[in-house]
Parts: structure tokens; sequence; C-alpha cells
């Protein structure tokens, strides 16, 4: 009560508290309004996508669990030879994460490569910075799906489609984070380099590069987990892998393949998830970042 | 400079050991890596058959596709029993030209047409003849109804191709003059879209912006059931060839595909992420129930969550949503959960101190400090999901996806193809930019 008195007897508190009750109220209307917002996106998103779909979404909430006990029945029903199918579909998923592993190095080197030259702190031409960093945006904005379909259609089905197709977004990915890696990177080995007058290329091998390398290794091996997942898409249409297998199948409707597939695909996925994420600790220390 | 002693270099790497010289396993390790990386790419893609791959590449679909997607070519066709030339976009029945257009002029007996930086074409009676520009040879070329065009003057260079039914010629990318027992065909492309604001049966078709920007304005009406610039919108919205109404459509399916499910998965995370954080739920066996179901949502992965959806929900953007939805919980919640196991524990406890509920020590205490992560990795989801959106799309999801799917079937449309592949990109790197600028604004703002 006596705190309510002395705020509005003295002139300089209550401007203190009309300020903080003028910003509370400012921030709680952006607050509701951001709230307005998501909602509308949400609840008019969905009746849009619910009148575009060719089933409704009700119609399809009781139908929801049919495919799934349909595989699990079509593979109890296959019985041992089951073991022998998922045995069968192995190599693909080596193709699969041969396609994934290939695009990831192929992107990392380059990536690296033109993250260096797209830094603003380890070049001094403003010019070929914002070139290289338009480089980078059109290489990152490409979906794989586009370039994948038009080498398919020009290669015919093959992994290769898959691993350019990956290989060109991953450059533009890892060179945006790389080179946020580089501005972030200590210049004084670097100046030191320059005042015993070494090459451009000497200060980057031995001035940037021991300091940013464990954190494009982290990058990198987390690239390696999206691009698992891209290349088992991309065989959806048609570059190769188990995806392509997963294709058949499904169009087949083949219950106990599409289950040993299935089964394979997310071994690979959460393992490599796993693997990768116990690297990257080892590599940046527990308290990392990343 | 001087040398330095060898006593003073012998003294320096005694007290740095390993720094001047390193063991050799160290000095070679890179080396080593290098070699296994160099070995494997190059293996791997043996095993792929790249030479094969490569060597059997259709550079003449590509070629095709490059052309189609930036020109359009108009057909001129005369059945030999006619006199007359018959002027068509890309030889289609419904797109006749009605009018002639100048670079074929016809003066009695003779035509003569124009090809541009291909020279001309020149036909009187029973001969036609070709003169490539800057070159001082004709081709003179003998046809008739029912006859074997026949080669009469000239050697016949690379690009012509005649056999016992056809000469076919083709002197560059941009021209082809084509003569059979029945018919002449010359194509000439001309550079840009055609037809893409107003569809060819369109009375708008032709007209320059000039015009179009004062019928919009002013004039008469040209259907009476509607103002002038509605029926301008209607005419380029409901293009028949171009699609623009569906192919917007289309997007606007995709982003919202992005949009809804990011936006879903973000909401239903959060509170699951604190369930499974160790510093707010002390129930381990509950812990660990939550964090493999997050694997599981993560590890199914966006494709086969969308094969399921679209069993159940059918073809189209609701499944899409759904597959984005489930896929990016179990992200979403593992990256929330570690933040929030990496929170400063003490806000918390100064708010509890205050007497406030177990909601409000939450709400108050933690979410602040991972409001940063929640938003930024919120953004960052949104904007690879567009992406993610139109590769599922084409799995069946619908969308901007599928379009691209259909055009390019077709494999004629090159131009609604490179329209579409354009649409994608912009729509990207608008996301791209938006979810920048957001971070920006909300992070910077909050703190």
């Amino acid at each position: 009560m006596s705190a309510q008195v002395t705020l509005t007897q003295n002139p300089r508190l209550r401007e203190i508290g009309d300020a903080y009750e003028r910003l509370s109220r400012s921030r709680s209307l952006y607050t509701v309004l951001l709230i307005v917002v998501c909602a509308v996106i949400i609840i008019g998103g969905f009746m849009v996508a619910d009148e575009a779909n060719s089933g409704s979404f009700w119609g399809g909430l009781s139908s929801f669990f049919d495919y799934p006990a349909d595989i699990i029945t079509g593979t109890y029903a296959a019985g041992w030879g089951w073991f022998a199918l998922v045995w069968s579909y192995l190599p693909f998923l080596v193709e699969t994460i041969n396609i994934a592993v290939l695009s990831t190095i192929i992107g990392f080197a380059l990536g690296a490569l033109l993250s260096f030259v797209a830094s603003r702190n380890l070049v001094r031409n403003k010019l070929i910075v914002f070139c290289m960093r338009r480089v980078m945006d059109i290489c990152r904005a490409f979906p794989e799906l586009v370039i994948a379909l038009v080498l398919v259609l020009s290669l015919g089905p093959t992994p290769l489609a898959a691993v350019i197709a990956v290989a060109f977004h991953t450059i533009g990915a890892l060179a945006k984070l790389f080179s946020e890696v580089n501005e972030n990177a200590d210049m004084k080995p670097v100046d030191g380099l320059k005042s015993v007058g070494a090459t451009w290329g000497q200060q980057m091998r031995f001035g940037v590069l021991p300091q940013v390398l464990p954190n494009f290794l982290s990058y990198g091996l987390l690239r390696l987990e999206i691009n698992v997942r891209a290349s088992a898409i991309l065989g959806f249409v048609g570059a190769g892998g188990l995806g392509a297998e997963l294709k058949k199948v499904v169009d087949w409707n083949y219950a106990a393949d599409i289950s040993a597939i299935i089964v394979l695909l997310v071994a690979a996925v959460i393992g490599i998830d796993y693997l990768s994420g116990w690297a990257r600790r080892a590599l940046i220390g527990k308290t990392g970042t990343i | 400079m001087t040398k330095p002693l060898s006593t003073e270099v012998d003294a320096l790497s005694a007290r740095h050991p390993g720094v001047i010289d390193r063991p050799l396993t160290q000095r070679f390790l890179p080396f080593a890596v290098a070699f296994v990386l160099i070995a494997y790419v190059f293996g791997s893609l043996a095993s792929f058959d790249v030479v094969r791959v490569l060597s059997g590449t259709r550079t003449d679909l590509v070629n095709l596709f490059f052309l189609d997607s930036y020109a359009y070519k108009v057909h001129a066709v005369r059945k030999l029993e006619s006199p007359e030339f018959v002027l068509s976009l890309e030889g289609s029945r419904y797109a006749v030209y009605d009018e002639r257009p100048a670079w074929l002029a016809v003066t009695g007996e003779e035509t003569d047409i124009d090809l541009g930086s291909d020279g001309r074409v020149h036909i009187k009676g029973d001969t036609l003849e070709y003169y490539p520009k800057d070159e001082e040879v004709a081709y003179k070329i003998k046809f008739g109804p029912g006859l074997v065009p026949q080669l009469v003057e000239g050697v016949a260079p690379d690009w012509m191709r005649a056999s016992d039914i056809q000469v076919d010629m083709r002197p560059s990318l941009f021209a082809r003059i084509w003569i059979t027992k029945s018919k002449i065909e010359i194509h000439r492309y001309f550079l840009g879209w055609e037809n893409f604001w107003f569809d060819f049966d369109s009375p708008l078709n032709g007209k320059s912006f000039g015009e179009i920007a004062s019928l919009a304005v002013s004039g008469e009406r040209m259907d009476p059931a509607m103002a002038n610039w509605q029926y301008i919108f209607f005419q380029f919205w409901n293009n028949q060839e171009w699609q623009h109404g569906e192919v917007y459509y289309a997007l606007l399916q995709t982003v919202i595909m992005a949009l809804v499910g990011t936006l879903v998965a973000g909401i239903i995370a959060l509170p699951l992420a604190f369930a499974a954080a160790a510093n707010i739920n002390p129930v381990g066996v509950a812990r660990f129930g939550i964090r493999r179901f997050f694997d599981f949502l993560r590890g199914i992965d966006t494709l086969i969550w969308s094969l399921i959806f679209i069993r159940a929900f059918g073809l189209g953007p609701l499944s899409g949503i759904f597959a984005i939805f489930f896929t990016d919980t179990g992200a979403l919640g593992k990256l929330f959960s570690e933040a929030i196991e990496n929170a400063d524990r003490k806000q918390a406890e100064g708010i509890q101190a205050t007497g406030a509920s177990s909601i409000q020590k939450y709400r108050f205490g933690i979410f602040p400090q991972i409001m940063p992560v929640f938003i930024s990795q919120l953004l960052y989801y949104m904007e690879s999901n567009t992406r993610s959106a139109t590769v599922i799309g084409a799995l069946g999801a619908g969308g901007i996806g599928l379009k691209l799917l259909e055009t390019m079937r077709t494999r004629q449309d090159w131009e609604n193809t490179a329209y579409i592949i354009a649409l994608i990109i912009l729509v990207v790197i608008i996301m791209d930019n938006m979810s920048g600028w957001l971070r920006r604004k909300l992070i910077e703002g909050s703190n």
C-alpha cells in the first residue's frame, strides 16, 4: 500500500512506472500479434491444404494405421525369409551411403575452398567476396530435386545424378557455414605469418585452417547426416540407391520388401546420426557450440 | 638476417619437443588421409560406372532443354500440293498465325524467308535455294510431290542430312530446313517466352504494354461481365499454356507445407523437450522414453512418413504437412531439450525463491534462455523445409514439386520447366532472406 503511495507521489518514480507499463504493454502486444500470425498461418494453411488434398483429414485419420498395419502383417507372413530380404537389399544401402559420403566429400572440399575467398576478413577485394557469396547463394538455393531430375533425364537413371545434385547443394550450404567460421577466426596468426612474408595461400594454410578445421569437420559430419536422407529421397526420382528400390516395392506393394528397406534405412540414418554426433563431440569437446 | 646456429636450433627443439621435428606419423597423417579420401572418391565413382554413364549422356536432350527454355520456334509449313505456307507456334494446330510475318515474303510465284543470322531461303517453282549468311555458296534443292528431294547444287556439309526420303538441314541450333516428299518445313527460333502473359487465342495477345495499361484504366469493356483490369488479370491468370494460376497455387501449397509443418512441430516439440530435459524432468524412464520417441520420429525420415501419410490422407499438401511435422518434431525436440539442459539454473532458482509456481519458473526462468535457440532453429528449419517440401511434393505430396515433375515428364514444355525452376529458386531465396532478417530482428531485439 505504502509503495503505491510513494509511486504516485514521487513524479520521477511515476515516470519510470509509466514507462515500464508502456514497455510491457507494447511487448505483450507484440507477443499477441506473433501468436495471432502463427495461428492464422496454421489454421489458414491447414484449410488450404485440406482443400487441395485428394483425401480429407478426418477421413484419413481413421485409416492412418491401415498402411503400417498392412506392412507389419505382410512382414509377419514372410517369416524368417524376411531376414534374407534385408540382406539382399544391403548392397543398395551401401550405394546410398556411398552417394552421401561421396557428395559430402566433394561438397566439403569445394565448399572449404569457396569459403576462404568468400570471407570478408580474409580477402581485401570486396568485389571478389560479393561475387563468391552470390555463387554460394545460388548453389544453396538450387533444390537437389531440380538438378537430379535434369541429370536423370540426360544421364539416365544413375547414382551419379544424385551425387552431383547433392554435392552441388552441399557446396553452397557448407561454404556459407564455413565462411561464418572463418570470419570468427582469430586474425593474429595471419598477421604474424604476413609479417614474415607468407603468401596468401600460406597464411590460410598455417594461420586460419588449424583454427577452423575442427569446426569445418563438425559441420561436414552434420551435413553427412542430412545427405544420407537426401540421397535416399533422390532415389525416388530415379537416382539409384535404396530410394529407387523403395519406389519399386512401394509401387508393387510388396509389404515384406517395404519393411525390409524401411528398417535398413532407419537403422542407417540413426546409426550415422549417432556416429557423427559422437565424432563431433570428440572434435569440439563437450562444451562445443554445435 | 643471420642463420640460427645449430646449437640454438637444438636447444629450441629440446624446449618444445615435437614442434620442429614432428614425429613421422604426425607429419604423414594429412597425406595418408588425403590419399585414402582420393582413393575412396575414385573407387566409388568407378563403382557407379561413371565412364559408361558419361559416354551415354544424351547431350541432344540437354541442348534441346536449354534452347527451348529461353527460346521458342515458329514453324512455317507448306504442303507441296498447296502454294501457301502455314505459320504456327511450335507446330501446334491451335496456335496458327493469321498474319504473315515480315520475315516471310511472297511475291507472285516466289517466296523469300529470312532466317536472321542463319541466312535466307528462296523458293521458286520446284527449287529451294538456301543462302547461309557470310558464305558465298548456295544450296539448291529440287523437290516435288512424291519426288525424293535432291541436292542439285553445292556439296552437302555436315549439318545437312540427305536420305532417300528427305533432306534435313540444321545450319545452327536456331534454324532448320526440312524437305520431304510431301512438305517443306522451316523452323526459326526466336529468343524469349512466347505467350507468357496471354494465351495465343486471347484478344489481348500481341498487344504492347502501353496498350494493355491504357486498356486497364480506360476504354470500352472487353468483356461486359467485368472491368477491364479484372479481365486482363483473368486472361493472365488463366493462361492455358503457362498456367500461372495453377503454378502459383502449387507454390502456395509448398510454402504452406513448410510453414505449417515446421510451426506445428515447434509448438509440439517445446513441451516435449522440457519433459526430455534432465534438469527439468527427474523421472529417468520418462526421459529415456521421450528421447527414443524423438529418435523414432527423426529416423523414419520425411520420405517414409510422406509415403505413410499419402496412403492415409491421399495425394496432396496435407500429407506433406504431416510428414514434415512428424520428422521435425523429433529433430527440434532433440535440439530444444539439449538447449534446455545447457540453460543456467540460477535464474530459475531466483524465480522460485519469489514463490513462483513451477510453470512460472519455466516460463520466466528457463524459456527466455532458450528463446534464441528456439527462434533461430525454427526459422532455419522453415527455410530448409521449403526445399524439402519441393522434394516430397514430387513424391506425391503435391505442390510445386509435382508440377515440376509433370512439366518435365512431357519433355516438350521446357520453357514451363525453366519458369517453375526460376520460381522455386526465387521462393527459396526469399524464404532464406526473410528467415535471416526475422532471426536478426527477433533475437537481437529481445537482447
